[in-house]
């Protein structure tokens, strides 16, 4: 039993990662950035679970700001992807001005709590 | 043959969805005026003035902002309320209809339009009130076409409901809220529909300005991720979604963050704590259809079988962190009216101050014909319809309409976020049912017997009904004109479908005579609908409640004046830091138009302190003036109406004061202001009831008005007529009796301790000797 589903779950990841090494580069990169900005918000998270989140503005913008950015270069992926067919007509010049707007707010906001 | 006959049908097509752009354009700006102008009963009828309570305390607060600016506005510490504590205004208030008014204004000025800011203030409601309906078309656009949305636009141009909260005068919160309301739900539908992060940002926005204008943002809150959650059980997950909510919930509660008044609780309380769950198990839901994509069905079974085992301890240890989270803020996380949203009798166990306020209530069954009229009987239709075929966007409205009828039979004043939901549903049912029965009448006209022509014979039945409409009256015309929209676009997509759709639709034609019949009564709904809304508009809700008006027997206007005659007073006769006590009703008026300081005002933060004016209320004479001194009060300010038959005056009020009052001070008992049970100002009153500075204040020299003290509210004689007021002096009453002022009497320079006690005794005995009923004294 316990042979068998080590070797499904090996099976998986192998399929997995053939799946995406098929991806494009410019997602990779987006995912990158992703992860990066999610590793971030948990450092932060973790931070505060130690050391407390006295200046509750500071944890609060920080740690949004990285949520924030890892859900806007979400949508971002999810946009500019070429297999997803709902956005088949949406060019990815456009995607990319939306989510740079969406993140101009949001830093704008995040400015905010500085301090 | 077909080719010719295509390219000529598209050319017409684009030809009529041109002209019926623009068509619909006039539509549009018409509801606009239509919107502005139904709402100008209560200038036309009255004046130009400021509404009811709260609405004086915002036009105070934007005066304070056009005078002295942003920076001063959210700083600024009011001292003139709730004498000695203050009130911090910059940040207990929820600034959107402010900044709002004062952003207009400052523009008006700027173009050299010298409007007050007064006029600016009683004018955002009916202007907001024309965006709203914009707003309703193009959400109910998003949901069921064109047709339904400007049918709805139309309903919610005159829907008495919001019509209430909304007339020229009535500057609350609310007159921007409902328009900010509809707005984020049709951007976040917008968003949902094309999956537009540009769209995303503008509904974060929207909320933003949601929740600068209204605690009802909470509601918005909660819907979406409510929406978000049916339609991933349901199996709707699409990127779009994610898109239309992650974005949100990100930007939504860091720019909710913003508002001084919610501040951090955008994340600390529990009504926000739906909206992080769900954006965790969207984002769990996203992973799990993003790896479904990339994988073999296979495979997909066993990643599942492995994440499953692992993701339940995860999900039960987050579980257990945000129970503990919710558990350990006080009140579990929820403030007092949101738990009495959620539990209707909450309120009235705990909080008698929320309670107290009449618009707090559950409504009564009148209230849903009186303020959404025929709409509640199309709600049902507009539900069904909203069904076939269920949309992401239509399904979100349906939840819309049922969490909204939840609501407001909690709380009448609810029924606001009730009316944009009936209007749309309403708007979609009647649209749906022109479609269905003009679509029968061309299909059953002469000549058009085959399914090819269709196109001509609905150029045909176009002109026909263009006919019929020309007679009716312009909202008939808007009625009529969605249906036609509604089918065009509708026929878009049944082009590409097979000719048995076409068949189908055959077959649920109507009769002729059936249908013309059917539209015929529509119309005359409809009519009723406009009949009863513009009455609702003029005799119900226009009247500013503080100028009352009555019809003598002879048909005679007489207006009643007496509240601002009594503020005028106070203003011209006091000195600038007089304070003045008064229930909490009037505390806002008092400030804003005498601009005295008051103890305590409709913005009932401290329980405790309207707890002490409603127990000094409820006292005899001598302990309220001890209250009164201690607060450093110089005048009370009681509303009677005994004379003219004012309803809702002190006395009828009394009971509140009592409660509260007995809640933080248990000496104050509502059974001693009770004969078995019933509440009673005549003979048969208890002798604490007569006693109290109420009764004395509101009653005093009442006799000398007709010789028997006859209250025409109550209907009957007064128990107590003749008696001497020993701690106060009367120093104002208008012409009415409807605003009684009464000094403090400074306390005496010399206090003579067993002599004083013996002189009050005789005092009240020479009193009770002269009074008519000769009721003994019970304080000694």
């Amino acid at each position: 039993m316990a042979r068998t589903t080590s070797r499904d779950a090996q099976a998986l990841f192998q399929s997995l990662r053939s799946a995406y090494t098929a991806t494009p580069t410019s997602l990779k990169i987006i995912d990158l950035y992703v992860v990066f900005a999610v590793f971030t918000a948990i450092i932060q998270v973790v931070y505060m679970a130690i050391v407390g989140s006295f200046p509750f503005n500071s944890f609060l913008s920080g740690v949004l700001s990285c949520v924030g950015t890892a859900v806007l270069a979400v949508c971002l992926r999810i946009q500019v992807n070429k297999e997803n067919k709902e956005f088949k007509d949406l060019p990815p010049e456009r995607a990319f001005a939306d989510f740079v707007l969406c993140n101009l707010v949001l830093h704008l906001v995040i400015m905010n709590f500085l301090g | 043959m077909a080719d010719g006959e295509s390219s000529k049908e598209a050319t017409a097509r684009t030809l009529r969805n041109a002209f019926g752009n623009v068509l619909s354009f006039f539509i549009l700006l018409l509801i606009g005026v239509l919107a502005f102008s139904i709402r100008l009963f209560s200038v036309i009828k009255y004046e130009s003035v400021i509404h009811e309570f709260d609405p004086y305390f915002n036009y105070r607060v934007t005066q304070f902002l056009t005078k002295n600016g942003i920076y001063d506005f959210w700083n600024w510490f009011d001292d003139r309320t709730w004498y000695p504590l203050g009130r911090v205004i910059g940040g207990t208030v929820y600034p959107g209809l402010t900044l709002t008014a004062g952003t207009l204004w400052w523009l008006l000025n700027s173009l050299n339009i010298p409007l007050s800011v007064e006029t600016v203030c009683v004018f955002t409601a009916p202007i907001f009130s024309a965006f709203a309906s914009w707003a309703t078309y193009l959400l109910t656009k998003e949901v069921k076409g064109t047709g339904a949305g400007l049918t709805a636009a139309v309903l919610l141009a005159m829907v008495p409901s919001y019509i209430s909260r909304s007339v020229a005068g009535s500057y609350d919160n609310e007159a921007v809220a409902i328009f900010a309301l509809i707005f984020t739900f049709y951007l976040y539908i917008k968003t949902l529909n094309t999956g537009s992060l540009f769209y995303a940002t503008l509904n974060a926005l929207a909320y933003f300005y949601m929740v600068c204008s209204w605690g009802g943002y909470t509601f918005i809150i909660n819907l979406i991720p409510m929406h978000v959650l049916l339609c991933i059980v349901t199996g709707r997950y699409s990127s779009r979604l994610y898109i239309a909510y992650a974005p949100l919930v990100v930007l939504g509660t860091l720019l909710a963050a913003l508002v001084p008044v919610v501040g951090f609780n955008a994340v600390m309380t529990s009504e926000h704590f739906a909206s992080f769950l769900v954006f965790i198990i969207i984002h769990v839901v996203a992973l799990v259809y993003h790896v479904k994509g990339n994988l073999s069905p296979r495979m997909f079974k066993v990643a599942v079988t492995l994440v499953v085992s692992v993701g339940l301890v995860v999900c039960c240890a987050m579980i257990a962190v945000l129970i503990a989270l919710v558990a350990s803020s006080p009140t579990k996380g929820w403030s007092g009216r949101s738990l009495s949203l959620l539990d209707p009798t909450y309120a009235s166990k705990y909080i008698p101050i929320i309670a107290s306020v009449s618009e707090h209530q559950p409504p009564t069954w009148p209230s849903y014909f009186m303020d959404i009229n025929v709409l509640a009987f199309l709600v049902p239709a507009g539900i069904i319809a909203c069904f076939l075929p269920l949309s992401d966007a239509s399904s979100f409205v349906v939840l819309y309409i049922v969490t909204s009828v939840y609501f407001s039979g909690v709380m009448v004043r609810l029924m606001l976020v009730l009316a944009p939901a009936a209007c749309i549903m309403s708007g979609i049912a009647l649209s749906e049912a022109f479609n269905v029965l003009t679509r029968s009448i061309k299909f059953q006209l002469p000549g058009s017997s085959g399914t090819s022509q269709s196109r001509d014979t609905s150029l045909n039945a176009d002109g026909e009904q263009n006919d019929r409409a020309k007679t009716e009256k312009m909202d008939e015309t808007v009625k009529e004109r969605p249906s036609k929209k509604n089918r065009k676009k509708e026929k878009e997509p049944v082009e590409k479908a097979s000719i048995r759709s076409r068949i189908e639709r055959r077959l649920l034609v109507l009769p002729l005579e059936a249908s013309v019949i059917a539209i015929i009564l529509l119309v005359l709904l409809g009519a009723f609908y406009v009949v009863h809304c513009v009455w609702a508009a003029a005799e119900a809700y226009s009247a500013p409640s503080i100028v009352l008006t009555t019809y003598s027997r002879d048909g005679g206007l007489h207006v009643f004046d007496d509240f601002r005659e009594a503020y005028a007073w106070l203003s011209h006769n006091t000195e600038v830091d007089d304070k003045v006590a008064s229930w909490w009703d009037y505390g806002y008026q008092t400030t804003a138009m005498a601009n005295r300081t008051v103890i305590v005002d409709n913005n009932t933060w401290n329980n405790t302190h309207i707890a002490t004016v409603g127990t000094a209320m409820s006292s005899p004479e001598k302990a309220a003036w001890e209250i009164f001194n201690s607060l450093d009060v110089k005048y009370v300010l009681v509303v009677f109406g005994g004379l003219v038959g004012y309803p809702s005056d002190d006395i009828n009020k009394f009971l509140w004061m009592v409660r509260i009052g007995g809640g933080v001070f248990p000496h104050i008992k509502e059974p001693d202001y009770l004969r078995d049970g019933q509440y009673r100002i005549d003979s048969q009153a208890t002798p604490t009831m007569l006693n109290c500075l109420m009764y004395k204040l509101s009653y005093y020299r009442f006799v000398e008005t007709d010789g028997k003290a006859f209250d025409r509210v109550r209907q009957t004689e007064i128990g107590k007529k003749y008696f001497k007021l020993t701690h106060f002096e009367e120093v104002f009453t208008t012409h009415h009796w409807m605003v009684r002022i009464y000094k403090l009497k400074p306390p005496k320079n010399r206090i003579r301790g067993k002599t004083k006690k013996s002189k009050l005794k005789a005092s009240s005995t020479s009193s009770s000797k002269r009074s008519a009923t000769g009721k003994r004294n019970p304080w000694h």
